[in-house]
């Protein structure tokens, strides 16, 4: 019953996110090797997006926020990759890392286009709403859909971390203001 | 030349014996992006001792401007406590990290 509950209640909220939903829907929870890929997928265009914003951005502090952000989702797609090899699990590829790429290069091509202190301001806007987006997936799908427990503690700990990297990027967008 | 190299640890053990003999270490963790214990007491002139378990880098950076100290993935760091008082501290790179040191005199 209490699962069927918030299992419910977990599509309510993945109905309201863009991306990750599709493909994934309650009925058919993401394997781990779905879920690994969705993880290693997440921390790939955060890397690509921290290093369009080395080169552009303005700010120091922005700069330097990027370059948080590079070498964390480094490290965790690092353990990632550790681990999958550990559990002998090919990530495998699904609709909600295809819709997390493509909404992520329309991004890159859309912020491509900034410049200057405009191109701050939106890439940490997109950080904030980008890392609240992938929390909320975690949460709600999958960090619960998660088989193997060493993999449910590595989404929990990627979890604190992106968790962080909102906090962080909510601090930098009101020092912009 | 070479005696002065010998003097070298003489003078250790003198620089160690300065600090006040009730001055004790105190060691913090940082381990899965949680700061243990969150909370510690400990008195003007001990060391603490941040210990960074993580693969990522964290700093113990004090609100107050007390110390800011960076901790390289599986690194550690330490300060000395100068000054009495209730200090936040938390980490620069993911602000979720917070902990707190009370400082008696």
């Amino acid at each position: 019953m209490f699962t069927r509950r918030s299992a419910a209640i977990a599509a309510a909220i993945l109905l309201s996110s863009p991306a990750l939903l599709q493909g994934a829907g309650a009925a058919d929870k993401p394997t781990d090797a779905q879920i690994a890929h969705i993880a290693y997928t997440a921390g790939v265009i955060d890397i690509n997006a921290a290093k369009q914003a080395q080169k552009k951005a303005k700010s120091k502090d922005v700069k330097a926020f990027a370059e948080d952000m590079l070498r964390d989702h480094e490290a965790v797609n690092k353990q990632a990759l550790a681990l999958v090899k550990k559990l002998n699990v090919t990530p495998e590829d699904n609709d909600t890392s295809k819709a997390l790429s493509k909404q992520a290069s329309d991004k890159l091509a859309e912020l491509d286009k900034l410049s200057g202190a405009a191109f701050d301001k939106a890439y940490v806007a997109n950080e904030v709403a980008y890392h609240k987006q992938v929390n909320g997936a975690l949460e709600t799908q999958l960090i619960p859909s998660a088989g193997n427990a060493e993999l449910k503690s590595l989404l929990q700990t990627g979890l604190k971390i992106f968790q962080g990297h909102q906090q962080h990027a909510e601090h930098v967008a009101a020092d912009l203001k | 030349m070479p005696g002065r190299l010998f003097l070298l640890p003489v003078a250790l053990v003198f620089a160690a014996m300065v600090v006040p003999a009730h001055a004790a270490t105190i060691e913090i963790t940082m381990e899965n992006l949680v700061i243990a214990p969150a909370e510690i007491s400990a008195k003007v002139g001990d060391t603490i001792t941040w210990i960074n378990k993580d693969v990522f880098a964290h700093t113990a950076t004090a609100r107050n401007g007390d110390f800011d100290a960076t901790l390289p993935p599986k690194k550690s760091a330490t300060s000395v406590l100068k000054k009495a008082g209730t200090v936040e501290y938390y980490c620069r790179y993911h602000p979720n990290m917070k902990a707190t040191l009370k400082v008696e005199p």
